[in-house]
């Protein structure tokens, strides 16, 4: 699926790089632990997570993570909303609990990093 | 191609520009055309390294050397070292106190993801004066 898919599934609102929601999703990771999400994740998923600060951006950035949505309405501020934009990482914010949120993107076709596959 | 060679300076609980220093790394190694996945490694385990300092220590230094072989990359901090290595290589062993956890990090992945990330590691520790860690990834032959 697509970002937009995405943002639409989740009803989220987007928060950095409304540009790039054409860009291709296949596998999601989601965490509140970086190291997790550093030692666990692939590259070009999603980041679902509740954390909100710029080590979240270095993560994506680093784990080379395609985008992030942050859960339950956690907004980052604005430096952070910066950082993502100049490292070309698309932020969407979703009402939704985590387990929401996996779950629909799940039932949509959305896989994890860590090839259960159904 | 020439080898490449620097260094930055990492100054403790600067969680602003904590990451910044394996974000400049990673975009050297992307200048120099190290294939992706390579670079991913490398990254991962100089921003663990990183954020270790950042937490742990007074202030510190990276250090890299990328040739046509190997990128190698030596940490070296002012913090309070490391009593049992062994211990502190262990998934999930920490001493981070809860607000470095609300952060994300402190949940005892740091050296455990430097070694399943790099070819070589070695870390030695001296408490009270510091700790160096020291990892290489290996690049394959150029074409």
């Amino acid at each position: 699926m697509i970002l937009s898919d995405i943002r639409d599934i989740l009803k989220a609102v987007v928060l950095a790089r409304k540009e790039d929601m054409g860009m291709q999703i296949e596998r999601a990771y989601c965490a509140d632990l970086m190291s997790d999400v550093l030692a666990f994740s692939i590259s070009h998923s999603l980041l679902i997570t509740g954390l909100t600060n710029t080590q979240v951006i270095r993560t994506a950035e680093v784990a080379t993570i395609t985008a992030i949505v942050f859960i339950q309405n956690k907004r980052p501020d604005i430096q952070t909303i910066a950082l993502a934009d100049e490292k070309k990482i698309p932020l969407l914010v979703t009402d939704l609990s985590m387990f929401d949120t996996c779950g629909l993107l799940f039932e949509k076709g959305l896989r994890s990093c860590n090839g259960l596959e159904f | 191609m020439e080898n490449t060679e620097g260094v930055f300076f990492l100054t403790g609980k600067d969680f602003k520009n904590a990451g910044a220093a394996s974000s400049s790394l990673k975009g050297i190694l992307e200048g120099r055309g190290v294939p992706q996945p390579i670079i991913r490694r490398v990254a991962i385990a100089a921003f663990e390294a990183e954020m270790n300092v950042i937490i742990y220590a007074v202030a510190g230094m990276m250090n890299y050397t990328i040739t046509d072989e190997m990128i190698k990359i030596r940490i070296q901090d002012m913090g309070p070292g490391i009593p049992n290595i062994e211990q502190a290589m262990k998934e999930g062993y920490s001493t981070a106190p809860d607000y470095i956890r609300e952060m994300g990090f402190g949940s005892g992945m740091g050296l455990p993801n430097i070694k399943r990330n790099s070819d070589t590691l070695t870390v030695n520790s001296v408490v009270g004066e510091g700790t160096t860690v020291e990892f290489s990834m290996n690049l394959p032959p150029a074409e």
